[in-house]
């Protein structure tokens, strides 16, 4: 089988690929002004609702329940789809994903498809293969035009292009499009509007993703904010669907709960400013073929982990993105993977599922566990415990190491005070190291905290030996 | 009640629990250090050495099982022994982090402390976000007279450190730290203060790498400055 295309094939691990990014300062100042203005719109967004914390939790809630009758609710989502004149198809991975898919275009001759931002079709690599199979597909989304056209890769679950600015988004449009822009956000609007209005009107298949699929009605609902996934979603003779069999809810009525929780999160909104919904096909009115292609790619093996399971609820808001220190340094792409940040460290690996992957095992490890995701997710997934979680599944399907058995050490220390103070006596002897009641350079690993950290000076007596002296009568 | 100094407290700042010792003593308690006391474990657990964590909850809940309240001053460790200890099949005693042990246990803002010097201080992302201290620590130190409080930008921001991360990602862990001292060099302040030393070791670090001249310097040792017997750096 083709590697697991949720990673980038050839990817460094992370500490790897964030050294470069790190010194990209055009990068860094993007990124920076970008999730700096969107946190404080967020936070504005969010402290609106009083009721906040009750939607988290109902949003919680209805994720667990769907993830605990899964079976059951996507058999109910396949009757209802078909009785509503869509077929629907099941992939086990990206590859028999991808063949389907290619299968349906060519049914219908198509050379070219528009395509909603979606990010089932990202994670399974489907642009490429349906190149590979002579079909072009053309992104309709500003920010995922711009990653098409520019050779790139996306670096934001919401806003692919977050790490580019105005002015090379301009120099990537006059060298693709041909066309003389300014770096105007209105003029790069309109030369994209040009450029994707006759696509739009030529194209016979359009291919989308979902955010939510509702189990009782059949309904698919996509969340955009510019009305090109509304014309793809209308315009052409035949939609397909792709989409992870979690991103289900039971009932209609549970979309109240997400419609709430998902545009403040991912764009602080207070509503979305387009959310199309379809139900099969209408004769008359809009696609007249509809293939709902359900992608597992991962998923029911991570559904097999209880503390691991909870990435699954993600409503893939970004909100984790915004506020991660870490992705605000490295970007996205240094993530290797099409979910990049504090959820695709947790849920690109479980995807990937084999931690013995260098590359995967290192996400896990690209947080300081700060907590900052936890507290904005509107799905309430504790990404730090599932951080420390999958940590655990490295450090084990790596063995023994260096690290192991220095933390083996540490732990027998630790396990007595005896032993623990003697190691304290003996490490006090540091001191010799020591200039100005500093120390600005270790033997590695130390190394690493020296490169740009001085130490301070282990004093001569610890606490406790002021204690026993002080305190404790012989 | 007992002390739990944090390995990290006692091998490096012993200086921050005599504060704790003092100043508790001060306020009328009866603290005492049992010896036996080691580490929470956290650097095993956040680092994926779960089964040696394991043993060192079990360990802390022997040693201070028969204490009314346990005080540490660190968020990060009270944070471990709270919300994660129960993970590893301990029931922890009642453990405290300083500034809620002195506003929630005890009902004090006012220590009666004094420390002239101009101060700005970080709230830790343990104590913030896993205990949820929230502004118990600004409130005792804007009742320390002579104090002069200056508010840090970006204060919510993690300093980089996060235990193993500050090495398995050095770089990315010092971007975040050249971030945070940009924030504190902007105050002006002369000292920067925080509830983790583990924090304050790595944003004190950077501080002292630079020649900054900006001291770091645990809440504790603030408040149990007085008048009679003031703080002094020691060396
Ligand atoms: S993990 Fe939570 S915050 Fe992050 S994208 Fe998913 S739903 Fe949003």
């Amino acid at each position: 089988m083709a590697r697991n295309p949720v990673t980038w094939l050839g990817s460094p691990t992370f500490p790897k690929a964030a050294r470069v990014a790190l010194n990209d300062t055009q990068l860094r100042q993007n990124l920076r002004k970008a999730t700096g203005t969107i946190r404080g719109r967020r936070a504005a967004a969010v402290a609106e609702m009083d009721d906040w914390e009750q939607l988290r939790v109902a949003g919680e809630q209805v994720k667990d329940d769907v993830l605990a009758r899964l079976d059951t609710l996507l058999v109910q989502l396949e009757e209802s789809v078909t009785a509503r004149g869509g077929t629907v198809h099941w992939a086990r991975d990206a590859e028999e994903a991808n063949r389907i898919v290619l299968d349906l275009c060519r049914a219908e001759n198509a050379t070219e498809v528009v395509k909603v931002k979606s990010m089932a079709t990202a994670e399974i690599g489907l642009n490429e293969a349906l190149e590979a199979g002579g079909v072009h597909a053309v992104e309709t989304d500003l920010a995922e035009l711009i990653v098409q056209l520019g050779d790139d890769r996306p670096s934001h679950i919401l806003v692919p292009a977050i790490h580019r600015n105005r002015a090379e988004i301009r120099e990537i449009f006059q060298r693709r499009m041909g066309v003389e822009v300014s770096d105007e956000p209105a003029d790069l609007a309109e030369a994209a509007r040009t450029y994707l209005r006759e696509k739009f009107l030529t194209t016979k298949v359009a291919i989308s993703g979902a955010n939510f699929a509702v189990a009782d009605s059949g309904s698919i609902v996509v969340l955009e904010s510019e009305g090109n996934g509304r014309m793809c979603l209308t315009l052409p003779d035949t939609l397909i669907t792709v989409m992870g069999i979690e991103k289900l809810v039971p009932t209609w009525q549970d979309l109240e709960v997400f419609l709430q929780l998902l545009p403040r999160s991912s764009t602080a909104e207070r509503m979305n400013p387009y959310t199309s919904v379809w139900t099969g096909v209408t004769p008359g009115d809009g696609p007249q073929r509809f293939h709902l292609v359900l992608i597992d790619n991962g998923r029911t093996a991570t559904l097999q982990d209880s503390v691991g399971r909870q990435a699954l609820r993600c409503i893939r808001c970004s909100a984790c993105l915004n506020v991660c220190p870490v992705y605000e340094r490295t970007g996205g792409q240094s993530y290797g993977s099409v979910y990049p940040g504090p959820i695709g460290a947790i849920l690109t690996p479980q995807l990937v599922g084999d931690m013995h992957d260098p590359q995967a095992a290192s996400l896990p490890f690209a947080s300081s566990l700060c907590g900052a995701c936890f507290e904005v997710c509107p799905v309430r997934i504790d990404i730090p415990s599932v951080l420390t979680h999958l940590r655990a599944e490295v450090v084990e399907a790596k063995g023994r190491t260096a690290e192991s058995v220095a933390m083996a050490a540490a732990a027998w220390v630790f396990g007595s005070a005896s032993r623990y103070e003697k190691a304290q006596k003996a490490g006090a002897l540091a001191r010799f190291l020591a200039r100005d009641g500093r120390i600005t350079s270790l033997p590695w690993p130390g190394s690493k905290w020296t490169s740009s950290r001085d130490v301070p000076a282990p004093p001569a007596q610890s606490f406790r030996a002021w204690w026993k002296e002080n305190r404790c009568q012989k | 009640m007992a002390l739990f100094a944090t390995c990290l407290t006692d091998t490096f700042f012993p200086s921050t629990a005599r504060a704790v010792v003092r100043l508790l003593e001060r306020l009328g308690c009866s603290v005492d250090f049992p010896l036996e006391q080691t580490c929470c474990g956290q650097m095993h657990f956040n680092t994926g050495y779960r089964d040696h964590a394991r043993p060192l909850a079990r360990k802390y809940t022997d040693v201070f099982m028969g204490y009314d309240h346990v005080v540490a001053p660190s968020g990060s460790c009270a944070g471990m022994v709270r919300e994660v200890h129960p993970t590893l099949g301990t029931s922890p005693p009642r453990t405290f982090e300083l500034a809620e042990f002195l506003v929630d246990v005890l009902g004090v803002t006012d220590v009666g402390a004094w420390f002239p010097h101009r101060v700005t201080y970080h709230p830790t992302c343990h104590s913030l976000r896993m205990l949820g201290v929230g502004d118990k620590p600004l409130a005792l130190l804007r009742a320390v007279k002579g104090l002069d409080l200056v508010e840090l930008p970006d204060a919510t921001h993690c300093c980089g450190f996060g235990g193993t991360f500050a090495v398995k990602n050095a770089e990315t862990s010092t971007a975040m730290l050249a971030d945070k001292m940009r924030c504190v060099l902007d105050t002006g302040a002369e000292v920067l203060s925080a509830g983790d030393n583990s924090c304050l070791m790595h944003i004190g670090g950077g501080l002292s790498r630079l020649r900054t001249g900006v001291r770091p310097v645990h809440l504790a040792e603030i408040l149990a400055s007085t008048e009679e017997d003031p703080w002094r750096a020691t060396p």
